[in-house]
């Protein structure tokens, strides 16, 4: 019983970190198009822009998540001009690579800049004991991880549904031409959709740092982790992005717990089974 | 690489072979080049035959079929172990023989990964292939019995060639070997891409849909191509097995499979002469850079690519290609 509900907390947050960093990347995937590789290099530039903001400057948990957030929108919108628009609508060959590049530099000038070792982010002293629940204590930075999550997931179901943003985003989802001809205009749609994919990828980079280390090979380690999720999940949907972190969060953690010999094998195997049942996702739409 | 192309790309019949000739030719110069110019760094230049051959064995699928996979490795890898096992365990040292178990494993892992990729698109068949290279690595890691496990796969000894050539200290017999192979498997290639079959792979890659009304199998096409493409990077493997007399973990892993799809678009993808190519240049620039600085190798590799993907989409050959093509045209 102990452990079976420690496998499921952990499940639940791993899950909802998952959840924060790729949700993004399959907002970007369903409206854009772009296999984005990259995305997992945002996370690690929030992490290691939040982890000098708090510990080499000294600021406080809160504003390092801002500054990590702001800090990396402003790196990655130049980016977005200079870089991506070039392969939207490209073959899916040249976006891996492009994508794959932009994650190999990253990764190189990370190593560069901060070193290989692992970074980390001084929690908050409300953040780091550990919380009692009535029956069980739960490590509370988990259950910040959680709330974050259910935040973040409650947040863009209200910017997508319920906005005039959201409104022209699936407009331009569903038919980039003709929402364009309406007056949308799709490019500020594009670029502000791509900004908060990357915002949102940074703050799960900071807020899962506990979970998911920083240290220069998180963007090629996670990356296809969070690939999985936005495949099993199906591009663009909210509820199947959900559905699959939590699904491959309980899977992979507990392979962790029980039979951590065989490593991401299991994790891996489901993977391939998830997809080979649903090749377009759990919640995809058909082309 | 569209439509275009292919039609540039078989001209009359015999200016096609003689092409081939000087093909076969510049390959041969370029290995007695290499042989006298870098005596001393014969080991890269044996390593370096090896992943050509598990380029080539990439540009068969996706080059000419249009699979984007980040999973190749899982071929080559199989490949490699198969021979090694086969040397280690069951005390199986002729070469020749071990290279032949070498293109059987790597056809299996072919037909696994094959069966298992095709099943997706885009996205999907992107992440199948990561999950596949994932799991032959786990599964490597986890039958340390067999295969070593972190430790790498040791003691394999190969007997002589032919038990004539043995193999020396200074890899000379290695060399020569790999040379012989990889001219052999280039010519087999150069027939298959010229082949009926060949030209049924390359229709599917620009238009599955329209070779499906022909009445052609597309799935069946592709599967027996990635088997074929499963023999080729086999021979690489247990070519890599043979020559260094090790298998490394790291022959199963993802940045195996992501350097080869960098060197296959730095060289030219759908060509082989630019999976050649690509291999040379990449090789040869890792061994430069890192030698320099070790730190700033993955950014210049990302950089390379980057620049690839925007100015030279065709890569090195391909670039070259157009420019001769040009030039005449231009002189006539």
């Amino acid at each position: 019983m102990q452990t079976f509900f420690s496998i499921g907390v952990d499940a639940l947050a791993y899950g909802m970190i998952l959840f924060v960093i790729s949700i993004g990347l399959s907002v970007t995937m369903g409206l854009m198009r772009v296999i984005n590789l990259a995305h997992g290099a945002f996370a690690m530039i929030g992490g290691y822009i939040a982890s000098y903001a708090a510990r080499d400057l000294g600021l406080a948990y809160g504003l390092a998540i801002v500054i990590a957030v702001l800090g990396t929108i402003i790196i990655a919108v130049p980016l977005e001009r200079f870089l991506y628009r070039r392969i939207y609508g490209a073959p899916e060959l040249t976006q891996v690579l492009m994508t794959i590049g932009i994650t190999f530099c990253v990764i190189g000038l990370a190593n560069y800049v901060f070193g290989p070792t692992l970074k980390t982010i001084p929690l908050p002293t409300g953040l780091q004991g550990p919380v009692d629940i009535g029956f069980r204590t739960i490590a509370a930075h988990k259950l910040f991880a959680i709330g974050c999550g259910v935040v973040v997931a409650l947040g863009l179901w209200y910017l997508i549904e319920r906005t005039s943003f959201g409104v022209k985003l699936r407009a331009s989802v569903d038919n980039t031409a003709m929402a364009a001809a309406l007056g949308v205009r799709t490019k500020i749609v594009y670029a502000a959709s791509f900004a908060l994919a990357v915002g949102l990828a940074a703050f799960g980079g900071v807020i899962g740092a506990e979970l998911l280390p920083v240290e220069p090979y998180y963007a090629l380690r996670y990356m296809v982790t969070f690939l999985v999720v936005v495949s099993v999940g199906g591009a663009g949907s909210i509820p199947g992005a959900l559905i699959a972190c939590l699904l491959l969060g309980a899977i992979d953690t507990t392979g962790r717990y029980l039979v951590p010999e065989y490593g991401e094998f299991f994790f891996y195997l489901a993977v391939i089974a998830i997809v080979w049942v649903f090749p377009r996702g759990l919640m995809g739409r058909a082309k | 690489m569209s439509a275009g192309a292919s039609v540039t790309a078989m001209p009359a019949e015999n200016r096609g072979w003689q092409r081939d000739l000087i093909g076969i030719a510049a390959i041969l110069v370029a290995a007695i080049a290499g042989y006298f110019l870098f005596p001393n760094n014969l080991a890269l230049l044996t390593r370096m035959i090896a992943i050509m051959l598990l380029v080539l064995s990439l540009d068969l699928v996706t080059g000419y079929c249009g699979v984007a996979t980040l999973g190749h490795a899982a071929l080559f890898g199989s490949g490699a172990y198969a021979a090694g096992i086969a040397a280690a365990h069951f005390g199986i040292t002729e070469p020749l023989t071990m290279i032949a178990i070498g293109a059987v494993g790597g056809a299996l892992a072919g037909l696994i990964s094959g069966v298992v990729i095709l099943r997706g698109h885009g996205l999907a068949q992107l992440v199948l292939s990561i999950a596949i290279i994932h799991l032959f690595h786990e599964a490597a890691n986890k039958a340390s019995e067999y295969t070593g496990g972190s430790d790498g796969l040791s003691g394999i000894s190969p007997d002589p060639i032919l038990g004539v050539f043995e193999f020396d200290l200074w890899g000379r017999t290695a060399y020569v070997f790999g040379i012989v192979l990889l001219l052999l498997v280039f010519i087999l290639l150069r027939i298959l891409v010229r082949s009926p079959f060949g030209m049924l792979c390359r229709g599917i890659r620009q238009d599955p849909v329209r070779v499906s009304a022909m009445g052609a199998s597309v799935k069946l096409t592709l599967i027996k191509m990635y088997v074929i493409s499963g023999l080729v990077a086999g021979v690489g493997g247990a070519f890599n097995a043979v020559s260094t007399q090790v298998v490394g973990l790291d022959s199963l892993s993802f940045t195996n499979s992501a350097e080869a799809l960098v060197m296959l678009v730095l060289g030219g993808v759908g060509s082989l002469y630019g999976a050649l190519i690509g291999t040379i240049a990449f090789v040869w620039i890792e061994d430069l850079v890192s030698a320099a600085n070790p730190f700033h190798w993955l950014t210049i590799v990302g950089a390379l690519l980057i620049a690839v993907v925007l100015f030279a989409p065709k890569g090195l050959y391909g670039t070259a290609a157009t420019l001769v093509e040009r030039y005449r045209r231009g002189g006539k």
